[in-house]
Order: C-alpha cells, then sequence, then structure tokens
C-alpha cells in the first residue's frame, strides 16, 4: 500500500503528462500481481466497494472527532476524503497497512456491521501519506486528475502493444486483470474478449487541406454528411445487452438512459449523440448540460431527449463488417435500419453533389442557415480502420468566424507554462464598457508567448492570486465555431472552441468588437 | 456557580486594565508588535506582520533589533531598547520579561506582570527545537495571547526530518532536475538549510538574491549554515541535481526559468493538504512549520494553566471553541492589520 500510496501522490502533485505516464510505467513494472491489476482498477475507476460510503467515513471520523471542530476543518480543506485523512487522531507506532490487494477483499468480504470498526482500526495503523491514499481508495474519489485514458497510455508505453488494442479488450476483462498483464508482458496471448460487450476503436477523420486535397481527389470517389455538433459515440447492441461508448471507450450509459432503454437489435453503429426533440438537434450546450450529469434528472430526459444521428456500422448482427467498403456498410446499416425500427436512432443524410465547388457551397450554406459545423467526405471504397488511418475520411469544417476582442485578464499556465502568463481573458464592447466573451491558451507561437507574457507584465492593473488584469489595450483577432447565448456569462455570450488566430499590437482597442456584432454569431447556430 | 463567576469577573477585570484587546499595556502605554508606529512597541519577532519601523522606542531581543535593522534599516525606529531572555524589566508598577518563543532567530514570547497578575503574548511559536532559533520556554499565566496559525485540527505536523528525508530522496531520484525549494526568506530558509545539514547533505546549496543578507545575518549570529552560495552567473546544466532556496513567489516565475526542469517544492505547514499544493502548482509539498500544530496548541494552553485565553492570527474560531469546551475563557482578537502570516502572501 505504502508504494501505492507514494503512486497516488506523485500523480496528484505533477503537472507533466509524460512524467504521470512514466511513474504508472514503473509502478505496473515493478508491482506483482494481483496489486497491479487492483491498482489499475483503482485508478480507472472501475473499483467500487458495495458498503463503504463516504457516508460511512464521516460516521467513522465523527465517532472520534468533535463534529463542529469537523465542520471547520472540513469548510477550510474542502475535500472530504483529505479532512478525513488529515485529522483523524490516532496514530498508530509505524505505518503497516495490508497489501493493496488484502485491502481489497477486507473491504469486500466484511460485514457491514464490522467495517466501522476495521476501518476505524486501519486509518490507526497508517502513515500520514497512506491514510490518505486509504480514504481515496474507500471513497472511490481520487481527484487526483488523471483519465483512465492516460492510465492505458502507460500500459501500452510499458508493453509496446497499440493503445487501440488495449481499448478494444478493455471492456470485456475482469479483476484484477491477470490476462491482461499476462499478455502485456508477453507470457500470454491477447485476452478473448466476448465481442458483443466490448468498445472497437474509432476510425477518425483528417482535416481538409483546400489546397493540397481538393486538387489530387476525385469527388466521384467520394460521399459527403454535415459534420454533427454532438459527441462521438459508439452503440454496441448485444441482443438484450446495450452499452455505449464514448469515442475514448468510457461507458457513459448510465447518462443515457433514454437512448439505452430503447433501442434494439443486434450491431454495432457509429454515430453522433445529439439532444433535442423529433430529431432535431439543439445546441452544443443543451448537450453539454446533459453530460455532466453522470445520472440524468427527469427534467433533463424530457427536455433534452437523446437520439443518435447514426454514419457507420462496424457488425452487423455477430458479422464483423469493417473490412468491407464503405458504400457497401452503408448499404448494410440503411438495411438494418429498415428492418430494426427505432425511435432513438436515425440515418446521417447523404448529401448529393457535383464537384468541389458545388461542396463548397453547400458547406457555407449549411454553416450559414443551420450552423452545421462543416462537412464530412469520405471515401467510398474505404474499409472501417481504427485510429486516423490517411486519406480514407476528412473533415471540411466550415471557416471560423473572428471577432477582434480585447485583452482583460491573464493567467498563469500549467507545467512548462507556470511562469508564463498563457491563459487569456478577453472581451468585446458593450456601449462603454468591456464585457468578458471567453478565455483561449492556444493559437500563439512560444515567441509571441514570450512577448504575451512581457506585455501582461508591464501592463497589469492589478492581481488576485494568480490572475492580472491588465489595461483593456491589446486586441486579439480571436477564432471560434459557433457562439452561443449563456446566461452564465456577463456578456450572455459563450464562444465554442475559441483560441487566438492572431495577435493586432497595431488594432487599438477602441476598434475592437462589439456585443452587437456577435448576435449575429449567435442568431445563426 | 454565582460564587465562581464574580472573583472571576473581578480578576477578568483587573486583567484587561493590564493589556487591552489590541494588545495595549495602558499602565506603561506600550503596545506589542503593533502594526502603526507608535511611540513605545515590544516587537516580538522579525516577521513583517510583527516588527514595522517608525515605532519611536523598540523593545525587543538583540536578535530581533538585528534582524529588524537588517530588513529596514539602522534608523527604522528612533530608539531601541535591547532585553535578553529571560532579565526581567521593571518600568513603573509593570514587569517585562522576554522568553523564547523558538519560532525564528530571536523570537520571543512577552510576559506581564502587574501586582501578581501574569499575561503571556506568545507571537508566534512552536515548541520542537529547532537549532536556528532559541528553543520555546513555558511561562505560566493567567491571560494567554496565543497565536493559531494552524488552529485547526487537520494540522498535525510531521518531524521534519521525515519531510527533509523526502527533499533528498527526490533529488537522489531525480539527478538531472534541479529542486526549488520555496520559503520565506526569514526563518524558513535557515531552518531548511539547517536541518539539510543535520540530514549530512553538505553539498552547495544556492540562494535566490532575496535570501543572502538574512543568511549572512544568521551566521554572524551564530548559526552556521554550510557552503551557501548565489544562484548568479551559473550555467543552468549546472544546476542539475541542486538545490536552490527561494522565496515561494520565485519558485514559479520568471526567475525559475534559469534551472533545468525544475522541481516545485514549498516548505509551509499549509502542505499538508494536498488539494492545496496542487493548487500552488506545487510537486513536493514539504510539511515543514515555524508554528505550533493543533495538538502543540492545546498543549501550550494547557500547560499554561492560563484560565482566560484570547487567540489571535489565523483560525481563531476552532480555537475559541475548543477552548470553551475545556471550560476556559476564551475570545477571539480581531486586530487589524495583522496577516495571514504563512499563505500564499510574500513574507
Amino acid at each position: 500500500m505504502k508504494r501505492f500510496a507514494q503512486l497516488l501522490e506523485l500523480l496528484a502533485l505533477t503537472p507533466s503528462r509524460n512524467r504521470k505516464i512514466t511513474a504508472l510505467t514503473q509502478y505496473f513494472a515493478e508491482t506483482p500481481d494481483p496489486d497491479r491489476g487492483f491498482a489499475l482498477a483503482v485508478l480507472t475507476g472501475a473499483l467500487t466497494f458495495r458498503n463503504v460510503k463516504p457516508a460511512l467515513l464521516k460516521d467513522i471520523v465523527l465517532a472520534e472527532v468533535d463534529p463542529t471542530l469537523f465542520a471547520m476543518s472540513y469548510d477550510y480543506v474542502g475535500d472530504l476524503g483529505e479532512t478525513i485523512a488529515l485529522i483523524w487522531p490516532h496514530h498508530g507506532e509505524q505505518s503497516d497497512l495490508p497489501s493493496l490487494t488484502d485491502l481489497i477483499e477486507l473491504f469486500n468480504t466484511t460485514s457491514k456491521s464490522e467495517l466501522p470498526k476495521l476501518i476505524a482500526a486501519l486509518l490507526t495503523r497508517a502513515g500520514i501519506n497512506e491514510r490518505w491514499a486509504l480514504v481515496k481508495l474507500a471513497t472511490g474519489a481520487l481527484r487526483i486528475g488523471l483519465s483512465a485514458r492516460l492510465a492505458k497510455t502507460a500500459l501500452a508505453e510499458m508493453s509496446g502493444k497499440d493503445l487501440q488494442e488495449i481499448e478494444e479488450v478493455w471492456h470485456g476483462l475482469k479483476l484484477p486483470y491477470l490476462d491482461l498483464f499476462a499478455w502485456l508482458d508477453g507470457k500470454a496471448e491477447r485476452p478473448d474478449i466476448d465481442q458483443s460487450a466490448r468498445f472497437h476503436p474509432l476510425m477518425l477523420s483528417n482535416p481538409i487541406d483546400e489546397e493540397k486535397d481538393l486538387a489530387k481527389l476525385d469527388p466521384k470517389d467520394f460521399s459527403a454528411e454535415w459534420k454533427w455538433d454532438g459527441i462521438r459515440v459508439q452503440l454496441v447492441l448485444g441482443g438484450g445487452t446495450v452499452s455505449l461508448f464514448s469515442r475514448t471507450g468510457d461507458d457513459i450509459a448510465t447518462a443515457f438512459p433514454d437512448i439505452v432503454g430503447n433501442v434494439q437489435g443486434m450491431a454495432v453503429l457509429d454515430g453522433e449523440l445529439l439532444v433535442g426533440k423529433d430529431f432535431e438537434p439543439g445546441s452544443f450546450n443543451d448537450l453539454q448540460q446533459r453530460l455532466n450529469k453522470k445520472v440524468a434528472s427527469a427534467k433533463h430526459l424530457k427536455d433534452s431527449p437523446a437520439f443518435i444521428r447514426v454514419y457507420d456500422m462496424l457488425f452487423d448482427g455477430r458479422e464483423d463488417v469493417r473490412p468491407l467498403d464503405w458504400t457497401q456498410r452503408r448499404a448494410r446499416l440503411e438495411a438494418w435500419m429498415a428492418a430494426n425500427p427505432q425511435t432513438r436512432l436515425d440515418l446521417s443524410e447523404v448529401l448529393p453533389f457535383g464537384d468541389w465547388d458545388d461542396l463548397a457551397k453547400l458547406r457555407r450554406q449549411g454553416a450559414d442557415e443551420h450552423g452545421h459545423e462543416g462537412v464530412m467526405v469520405k471515401l467510398r471504397t474505404s474499409p472501417y480502420v481504427p485510429g486516423r488511418p490517411k486519406g480514407f475520411w476528412f473533415k471540411w469544417k466550415r471557416d471560423p468566424n473572428v471577432v477582434d476582442a480585447v485583452l482583460m485578464y491573464a493567467q498563469r499556465g500549467h507545467g512548462k507554462r507556470s511562469s508564463f502568463y498563457s491563459d487569456y481573458t478577453f472581451g468585446v464592447w458593450k456601449g462603454n464598457e468591456i464585457v468578458p466573451i471567453g478565455k483561449a491558451y492556444f493559437g500563439f507561437t512560444d515567441e509571441e508567448l514570450k512577448l504575451l507574457d512581457k506585455w501582461v507584465r508591464a501592463n497589469t492593473i492589478q492581481s488576485f492570486g494568480p490572475v492580472r488584469e491588465v489595461k483593456k489595450e491589446l486586441v486579439f483577432e480571436v477564432a471560434f465555431d459557433s457562439a452561443q447565448q449563456s446566461a452564465r456569462h456577463k456578456s450572455g455570450v459563450a464562444l465554442r472552441f475559441p483560441r487566438i488566430n492572431r495577435i493586432r499590437w497595431d488594432k487599438p482597442a477602441s476598434e475592437a468588437g462589439t456585443l452587437e456584432d456577435m448576435a449575429v454569431f449567435v442568431a445563426a447556430s | 456557580m454565582r460564587l465562581c463567576l464574580v472573583p472571576l469577573r473581578k480578576r477578568e477585570m483587573k486583567i484587561a486594565m493590564l493589556l487591552d484587546r489590541n494588545l495595549h499595556i495602558r499602565a506603561i502605554d506600550a503596545f506589542i508588535d503593533p502594526s502603526t508606529p507608535k511611540a513605545r512597541a515590544i516587537v516580538t519577532h522579525g516577521h513583517a506582520d510583527h516588527a514595522r519601523s517608525g515605532h519611536g522606542a523598540v523593545l525587543a531581543t538583540p536578535d530581533t533589533i538585528a534582524i529588524m535593522k537588517t530588513r529596514y534599516g539602522e534608523d527604522c525606529a528612533e530608539r531601541f531598547e535591547p532585553l535578553d531572555f529571560g532579565v526581567p524589566l521593571q518600568v513603573d508598577e509593570v514587569t517585562i520579561t522576554l522568553y523564547p518563543a523558538g519560532h525564528i532567530l530571536g523570537s520571543a514570547q512577552v510576559l506581564v506582570e502587574h501586582k501578581g497578575e501574569r499575561v503571556v503574548v506568545t507571537g508566534d511559536y512552536k515548541r520542537l527545537p529547532d537549532r536556528t532559533a532559541q528553543t520555546f520556554e513555558l511561562v505560566e499565566c493567567d491571560l494567554l495571547v496565543t497565536e493559531a496559525t494552524f488552529g485547526l485540527p487537520v494540522f498535525q505536523h510531521p518531524h521534519p526530518k521525515v519531510e527533509i528525508g523526502r527533499l533528498l530522496a527526490s533529488v537522489t531520484a531525480n539527478p538531472d532536475r534541479a529542486h526549488l525549494v520555496g520559503c520565506y526568506a526569514l526563518g524558513k530558509a535557515q531552518r531548511v538549510i539547517a536541518l539539510l545539514r543535520d540530514a549530512g547533505y553538505d553539498a552547495p546549496i544556492y540562494l535566490h538574491g532575496a535570501m543572502l543578507r538574512l543568511c549572512a545575518l544568521y551566521e554572524g549570529m551564530g548559526v552556521p549554515l554550510g557552503d551557501l552560495r548565489p544562484a548568479l552567473d551559473v550555467p543552468k546544466a549546472a544546476f542539475a541535481g541542486q538545490i536552490v532556496i527561494a522565496p515561494p513567489s520565485a519558485i514559479r516565475d520568471r526567475w525559475s526559468r534559469r534551472f533545468p526542469d525544475p522541481v516545485t517544492c514549498q516548505a509551509s505547514g499549509w502542505m499538508s493538504v494536498k488539494q492545496r499544493a496542487r493548487q500552488a502548482l506545487v510537486e513536493l509539498p514539504l510539511v515543514i512549520s515555524d508554528h505550533c500544530d493543533w495538538g502543540e496548541l492545546g498543549q501550550t494552553i494547557r500547560e499554561t494553566r492560563a484560565e482566560t485565553v484570547w487567540v489571535t492570527h489565523g483560525r481563531e474560531d476552532a480555537l475559541v471553541y475548543w477552548c470553551q469546551q475545556q471550560g476556559l475563557n476564551a475570545e477571539p482578537l480581531n486586530i487589524q492589520g495583522f496577516e495571514d502570516d504563512g499563505g500564499e502572501g510574500e513574507e
């Protein structure tokens, strides 16, 4: 447990992604089975204990600590688990916690009535860092800023296996992943996983380069669809079982019971998850509201029903159709939809077009009239290949919207950028004042960053902790995909995917954009 | 109950005559650690939220006076009256005695005696012996004015040797990186250096410019700190595997760019809260504090046998609540001008 606690601490405090991966790789390489398997489960959030809950831990502590002092402490620390770990008043002579495996076994096998005594004894036996890790383990709320994907990336790095291969087997694995590690160590074959419930890595597209690509590509070889502004999902229908995965293989079924409970048939489908009534997509903001909830509320289910706009098929029944051409897969998909009537799935329409100019016109029209993000262009003869293969799928985004905005606040970045003011909040004119419309931290070069950092330091009006308010003098040309109404921002506008397009050292702030200018973009989406 | 309360209230009034809630000793018109210029000030120690410039007469330990002169200049007060530890000074009917507080070099508790009443103002203090500060001495009293910087039961400081061990282990494990240790320039920096030396670390330790004068002052007053060098004019690569001591504000700022892939460390009692360390972008938090932790605050209050406790500087509420649970008279002092020493400030 000591080693695992060290790992957790390092992961919590190291800002560098690479260093996190190195720490994980080392841990997995030097920790024996089954400890490392359980550690992986804890890190990826795959482990929960039926009878060990935050409320139970709180009760255990309140039996030992004055409730008023606990409340004051919790108020100061802000994290329940950490408060419990720090406030526990009893300390053993030395730290001698059982191994991770034994701890998990204890949590799972101890009766509900005996658990408080067991956990109290463990808290006393733990050293300070182990106590912190123990509470994190017991409550399941790590809050150390680690994604499941990063843990998988470390496994890939350790073994030299492809990340996609690991993701493919991931959802069929059983704790403590002995077969996975045996395979990663090169001591066994790849685990044989039940196809019906697992995630299949997605095929991704490349951005189109209008000058280079279009001249070379024959429009007749390609099919086009709208690029939908939702989230990419994979729906796995196992004939009785239904799984819904995000593009990285996270299971998001519990957030979308309206989809999972209302689909039938057997297939693996690729599509865009959208919200809106009668297959009419609402704003990305509506979708965001639902994504933020692990479990959907009744109000959300009623006001923002979810559906999937399907555009590809990986398995038809039990048959793997990924090697087939796009044209054949599309035909299979259409036939399957006809044979399996659905209330929460519809087809992404194929757009007829003659040549690239035709499609460009369509793309512009779609953006202006319906707020479409752009078009997808797919080679008719392409098989379904996981990853981002070259030459098969292209995304052709509409030209970004731009607005000239004034820098208002700057904040220090993280990691390598922690000594630079690299996160910028900018705004536009509303009458005589400037109101913030967004925040961006990329789009500029390292050289420009140095200049911006210098400018921020020289033009600071006041500081609030890591944030500096600057003179309202520097103009950014900000590019963004779309603008939406937002009650959360003072300006009433929120930008989607904002980035710094250009720094307008030359432009006076008085010539920057206004909130009225923004209204046009809001109306278009 | 009645019988018990009446005399207590009388004594309380007598004490209040002696010292009011602005830490003003009326009988001799002197203030303890005043935040604005006063004709007569008694200064517990040299940190900026206790020692200010511009007073008329300053009564303090010789070490504190030397620190004030180094930080604010020779004429930062009109007159200095050095008073050694343990030597009673009679002023009219009041007797003042300074006792070591163990916080930093020269830090003192102030005992004020008047007609048999004893009042102790602790200033900042810690109980654990530390060779860069005179070791805390317990003084029994009727009224105790205590600090409460770490006045919450979540603060249970580990032994500093353990924390220094973690720093040295990290230096060994990262030979290609520099370790930047954020420390307040007065007190914490010298203590961390001394702890490193006592743990057997005898390599040069590099210093940010803000540390140089105060380290020299400590050495001049008999606290050897070993091979110290300014972190100047040294090629970047030469800092690999080295320890650099700097003010907390510098370790994440432009100044830090001269070091190879630095590990940002911070030595402070606040660092026990990992979420806080994370927010402050501290990679290696070192829980090394020059203040009492929760247990030591309670221990001190009990051992002084004070019946009345005034709590200042920090989390007053929790400690006042605890005192009241113990049957003591306790109240918070909300003294104007005092800051949260050791927080994110730049002391």
